[in-house]
């Protein structure tokens, strides 16, 4: 097996997890209701978990502590899609980040419960239930706010057309997508995209947001090669402000 | 966290003068008998707005309490610590959540007491007004403010109205994970590198004078609360609680080799602690508005809720029709 093709794997998604669950703790105290704060903050410690966990088996396959490749690395050292590092914005653009990427997440848990890897199907296989809940809460709160007040469908619409050139982003096939394939640890981006669309679809088609056509986007890519917006060190630089006082330390 | 300190309006002498004789004599019976009183049950007026006052402003601390810590998110250092202070920050809100519903029992709703706190009708515990200058300000909050907090819950949670008993129940339970995370961190901080020690000690300088004033002006100046100790609204008077904590606390920050800011601090042969009377000039300037952070918890409470109105109206909006879908080719 080739363990460059494993490691790129399981930093393009831990990567994901640790900056999306980053950005999702800052709702805390700043949510629209308590409710979605709650939700968020819980999301985000999922998210945190999730990452921590495929940290580890990084770590088991020989790369440095999850503590130092979490919170030591610069921006480009980082594998995750650019979608997940853009600010907050307002909750209509978190809120549509969070329905596009979990809907594409829980069927990457669940192409890896089928991993050839076993480490990678055993942790997809225990996590997989907590990215179902996600799922569940982006699909009903666009379902209830997508078929609402002219104000929060315009809102949701125009964040949209902004995330969706980000969410194809998710995408972006590694070098190793082929061989990953062929050795079973992961069905690959593309059948993992189109999967994406059909259920994104189904969800958009009960509210009254349009999907624009994907034909006429351009994904931004570059996320899994370390290539990143200008959002994503600053992010990095204040998740390390207390770390780096002495990484040696026990906090 | 944050029960602390409860600022209680002096109550007069013909408060009760309206009051059906009867029915307040069978209430205060049931109380006496140590009974719960219920939401549909009869109570006097002056016990429904104490109440109403005295659990939102436990609200209020709970959601402005996540703020100081809450900025510290982002920046825990580890995995580990990260994510606790998201989980423990995230239980403050949930208990803001509790607390909000536990008062609008009485009659008031969620969104009446946040425009009140928003324009500053209402009170939080007065330590929020006070920032989190680093990481180690943040586990001293973590720690002792939550400790504060179960002293005064604990003794609330005995009280009259089962609505807030319950809610403080099920909060003093999560109370005491926060207050083993906060033991934790600063015990990291207190036995760390020499750094992580001048961090801890500075961060307890800081909050030592918030912290006292934490449970409200001394006995010798509080209003007369007589009527609410009989009613069980007020269970324990501020210096009772403040040498609870005292007692529980001073300890511990000793044992860890920290020093408590204040030379006159010592325990009396009679179990009394003796400590400098905090500045309750300072309090009462930072309780009206002119703190270090008042302004600025404010401000963000309120763009919160400016930013987050469109999502409530939008939830509270009927269905739109669905649209036309297309069928397919
Ligand atoms: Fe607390
Ligand atoms: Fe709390
Ligand atoms: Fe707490």
């Amino acid at each position: 097996m080739n363990t460059e093709a494993l490691k790129d794997l399981l930093y393009k998604i831990a990567d994901d997890q640790l900056i999306l669950g980053h950005r999702n703790s800052e709702w805390t105290g700043f949510g629209p209701m308590l409710e979605e704060d709650i939700a968020f903050s819980s999301m985000a410690q999922d998210k945190l978990g999730h990452s921590l966990a495929f940290y580890k088996i990084l770590h088991e396959l020989g790369e440095a502590e999850p503590d130092t490749v979490a919170f030591t690395r610069n921006a480009n050292q980082f594998h995750n899609c650019q979608l997940v590092e853009l600010p907050i914005g307002e909750y209509d653009f978190s809120l549509i980040r969070h329905f596009l990427f979990d809907n594409a997440e829980i069927l990457r848990f669940d192409m890896l419960t089928r991993s050839s890897y076993e480490p990678i199907a055993k942790v997809a296989t225990k996590l997989k239930g907590e990215v179902k809940y996600h799922v569940l809460h982006a699909n009903t709160m666009i379902k209830q706010l997508g078929s609402s007040t002219d104000e929060a469908i315009e809102r949701l619409q125009n964040s949209l057309n902004e995330a969706l050139p980000y969410a194809l982003g998710i995408f972006e096939k590694s070098k190793f997508d082929n061989e990953l394939i062929a050795e079973g640890i992961f069905e690959g981006e593309e059948k993992l995209q189109t999967q994406w669309l059909e259920n994104i679809k189904k969800v958009l088609s009960q509210t009254h947001l349009e999907l624009p056509d994907l034909n006429t986007i351009t994904p931004k890519f570059g996320g899994r090669y370390g290539e990143h917006t200008e959002h994503l060190q600053p992010l990095l630089d204040e998740m390390a402000e207390v770390f780096s006082i002495d990484p040696t330390a026990e906090w | 966290m944050y029960g602390g300190g409860n600022i209680f309006e002096a109550t007069k002498f013909d408060d009760l003068a309206t009051e059906d004789p009867v029915k307040l004599a069978e209430f205060e019976a049931r109380i006496a008998r140590g009974e719960k009183i219920e939401p549909n049950d009869w109570m006097p007026e002056l016990y429904r707005k104490q109440l109403i006052r005295m659990i939102e402003q436990h609200a209020h601390s709970e959601i402005i309490g996540a703020l100081p810590e809450g900025t510290w998110i982002t920046r825990a250092p580890g995995f580990r610590r990260k994510m606790a202070q998201m989980a423990k920050v995230q239980d403050e809100v949930g208990h803001g959540q509790l607390l909000y519903s536990a008062a609008e029992t009485l009659g008031k709703s969620r969104e009446a007491m946040l425009t009140d706190l928003i324009n500053g009708k209402s009170k939080y515990s007065n330590v929020f007004n006070y920032p989190a200058v680093t990481w180690a300000d943040s586990n001293i909050i973590s720690w002792l403010i939550d400790a504060g907090a179960i002293v005064n819950q604990m003794a609330n949670a005995k009280g009259s109205y089962g609505p807030y008993c319950r809610a403080l129940d099920r909060i003093c339970a999560e109370e005491a994970f926060h207050l083993k995370y906060g033991h934790d961190a600063v015990v990291h901080m207190a036995t760390g590198s020499p750094k992580q020690r001048e961090m801890i000690q500075a961060a307890l300088n800081r909050w030592w004078p918030p912290i006292m004033t934490f449970f409200g002006p001394s006995d010798k100046m509080s209003t007369h609360t007589e009527t609410l100790v009989r009613w069980k609204v007020k269970m324990a008077t501020n210096d009772e609680c403040r040498q609870q904590f005292l007692d529980m606390y001073v300890p511990k920050i000793w044992e860890l080799g920290l020093t408590v800011p204040d030379p006159k601090l010592h325990k009396n042969a009679d179990g009394v602690w003796e400590y400098t009377e905090p500045d309750w000039v300072e309090f009462k300037e930072v309780i009206n508005g002119n703190g270090p952070c008042n302004k600025e918890r404010l401000a963000v409470r309120r763009t919160a809720e400016e930013k987050g109105a469109w999502v409530r109206r939008a939830l509270l909006a009927p269905k739109k029709e669905a649209k036309y879908i297309k069928p397919l080719a």
